[in-house]
């Protein structure tokens, strides 16, 4: 696939602090790109040198190419993780506003339908809803018919419905073959939306690839989760690993029907029994959280 | 083009359907026209006002009694002796009963006297009472300028001020604090197309309020305008242009509504007092005028007065049309500079 945004050592220093530590990625065209990581971690840094926003200290930004420039704003679609709005100005508007700063638009009706803005289009952008002013902010992102869109965090703080709604809009955006670049904080976001992820902490990349080689690169055992109550009938040698977790005994293992054989030798009740595959939130809490743990030995 | 124009479009809605601002910035004005008009509408001041050559400017035959107007035969606490660098100028506040009498202090004075106004008819019989025979009475005739009419260029500038200042100030700082500044820089719209926007949209708004203002004032107050509408229009918006880029600057780095407004008051303050929009400037410590010129109201100000009051024309006014221009220039300029899109 062809590469449309490159990044080479890219850095950025506020004083002392490195905020992003000469990182590197490749992005190839019609992804959804998925850049994760702990608060503090650098995304959103990244993300807005890319976007122009913040100026590097060093490193070039290429895309389809060529060192990144003014026009790329004419090809972009950006929606911040927030973003306030003129105030008493209409959906409709805002959407006509943004409209006049592009070369080449979507018309208002077809965002409007896609973006599922129909119902509040001459309502005040500052009235609207959590949900639907994301959607706006989604659809002020797509006026300009982008190549490539930035989400950062675009679902936090909606409700779990207004968050598969969204998904499904990228999808559909996805869909259409844009390229997508997603910063987010909840794993199953990216899990569900993202072919390649890159995990970022202390500014630097520790991780990349697709979730599922992510996966399998970290993980061969799978999970089974039981009530704690039983946790005094559960045998020393059962598995790879056990752990409570506030009410909750995680069993770790890499041979389930022989695990659960000796469960039930054991006495053991299954009755809250849940078994589960490893999740990118299990990664992403191995890998952030080992890395926080290292730097705090380190300080020590 | 097109994005300015946008722009423009946009924040004129947002003022527009902001009743409570749109309300406050019609009525204001207003009240304080009316506040004013009830606490000056006394015609009886005791006080009396003369006007004489400064100094300098007497000729050399006059006595050295001459020379110090506070030795005068007429010195009297009720007796206000205001200094004119020349005649006509002085001969233009008797016509308009802005002071009583002006006289020339030669060995042979000539005096000026509005045989319209009481308090001048009432100085003469105490000036000839003196035992001085001015030899010249220099009659001369012309409307009274009230205090209302005196007052009315002022309040408009100082009105045009605060609109200008924090009109576009705060806007900024708002924009920038809550992120649609930040938006709109990550699209093609560039720093020069957005100041332009708010530049021309405040000015309509802020020449606009006061264009209502002057008519609604004029209505109630019937009050001077002896100049042309033209070139008080014109003043208005170089004066408004001035001030709104002053805005600009003080709004160009900050996202704090609080340092925001400090600055804007610390530049408004000054210039509601010493920019002559309350009380003459004439008579007042030269370090105060000085102090004075470099403010940008004291100019159109004086511009404005100088059309109603005195029907000045544009031509006559070029000392003030080039400062304010050059000031605008300077403070537009620094401000496209300084101005940053973000926060941090």
């Amino acid at each position: 696939m062809q590469t449309i945004l490159e990044i080479k050592n890219l850095s950025k220093t506020y004083g002392e602090l490195k905020a992003v530590d000469g990182i590197s990625f490749k992005i190839p065209a019609g992804i959804c790109f998925g850049l994760l990581g702990p608060n503090g971690a650098g995304k959103t840094t990244t993300i807005e040198m890319i976007e122009g926003i913040t100026k590097p200290s060093s490193g070039e930004i290429f895309y389809k190419g060529k060192l990144i420039d003014k026009q790329f704003s004419q090809e972009a679609g950006i929606q911040f993780q927030s973003t306030a709005l003129m105030d008493f100005v209409t959906v409709r508007e805002i959407l006509k506003l943004f409209s006049s700063f592009y070369e080449k638009t979507l018309p208002i009706e077809q965002l409007a339908q896609q973006c599922n803005l129909d119902s509040f289009l001459d309502q005040y952008a500052t009235k609207l809803s959590g949900g639907q002013r994301q959607r706006l902010l989604l659809a002020l992102a797509l006026i300009n018919d982008p190549q490539i869109l930035f989400l950062d965090e675009p679902t936090t703080g909606l409700d779990p419905q207004a968050r598969r709604h969204f998904w499904q809009l990228i999808e559909s955006i996805k869909q259409q073959g844009k390229t997508i670049i997603l910063t987010t904080h909840y794993m199953d976001e990216a899990e569900a939306l993202c072919d390649h992820l890159v995990i970022v902490d202390q500014g630097k990349i520790i991780e990349q690839g697709s979730p599922q080689q992510l996966l399998g690169r970290h993980f061969d055992t799978i999970c089974i989760q039981l009530d704690d109550a039983e946790i005094a009938r559960i045998p020393n040698d059962i598995a790879v690993s056990v752990r409570q977790i506030n009410d909750q005994i995680q069993i770790e293992t890499d041979q389930l029907e022989q695990t659960l054989s000796k469960l039930i030798d054991a006495g053991v009740n299954l009755s809250s029994l849940r078994i589960r595959n490893r999740t990118l939130e299990d990664l992403f809490l191995k890998l952030t959280g080992n890395q926080l743990r290292e730097a705090l030995q380190e300080a020590l | 083009m097109k994005k300015t124009i946008s722009l423009f479009q946009a924040r004129n809605r947002e003022f527009m359907r902001d009743k409570a601002s749109l309300s406050w910035n019609l009525v204001f004005p207003l009240l304080m026209i009316i506040g004013f008009v009830f606490a000056f509408s006394d015609d009886n001041k005791p006080l009396f006002k003369v006007g004489y050559l400064e100094p300098a400017v007497i000729n050399s035959e006059a006595s050295e009694m001459v020379r110090d107007p506070v030795s005068y035969p007429l010195k009297h606490p009720h007796i206000q002796w205001i200094p004119f660098a020349d005649l006509k100028t002085g001969i233009t506040r008797v016509k308009h009963h802005q002071i009583d009498l002006m006289i020339e202090l030669k060995a042979a004075p000539r005096y000026w006297v509005n045989t319209d106004s009481r308090q001048g008819v009432f100085l003469e019989q105490l000036l000839l009472d003196t035992g001085i025979n001015p030899t010249l009475k220099q009659p001369v005739t012309g409307k009274a300028v009230r205090y209302i009419d005196w007052v009315i260029p002022g309040v408009l500038g100082m009105n045009i001020m605060f609109g200008g200042l924090f009109g576009v100030g705060y806007v900024i700082v708002r924009y920038r604090k809550n992120g649609v500044l930040k938006r709109l820089q990550a699209t093609p719209v560039n720093a020069f197309q957005f100041l332009a926007a708010q530049v021309a949209s405040r000015l309509i708004i802020v020449v606009g309020i006061a264009i209502i203002i002057f008519i609604g004032c004029d209505i109630f107050l019937d009050f001077m305008m002896l100049g042309s509408y033209i070139d008080l229009l014109f003043i208005a918006t170089l004066g408004s242009m001035c001030l709104i880029s002053i805005g600009l600057l003080a709004a160009s780095r900050t996202d704090s509504e609080e340092l925001a407004g400090g600055l804007l008051n610390a530049l408004s303050w000054p210039m509601m007092f010493l920019s002559g929009v309350w009380f003459s400037l004439e008579g007042a410590h030269p370090a105060m005028k000085q102090l004075a010129d470099w403010l940008p109201l004291t100019h159109m100000v004086h511009a404005a007065r100088e059309i109603m009051i005195n029907g000045t024309e544009l031509g006559q006014l070029t000392t003030e049309i080039w400062i304010l221009s050059a000031m605008t220039l300077f403070f537009l300029s620094l401000a496209s500079v300084l101005f940053r899109w973000n926060r941090n």
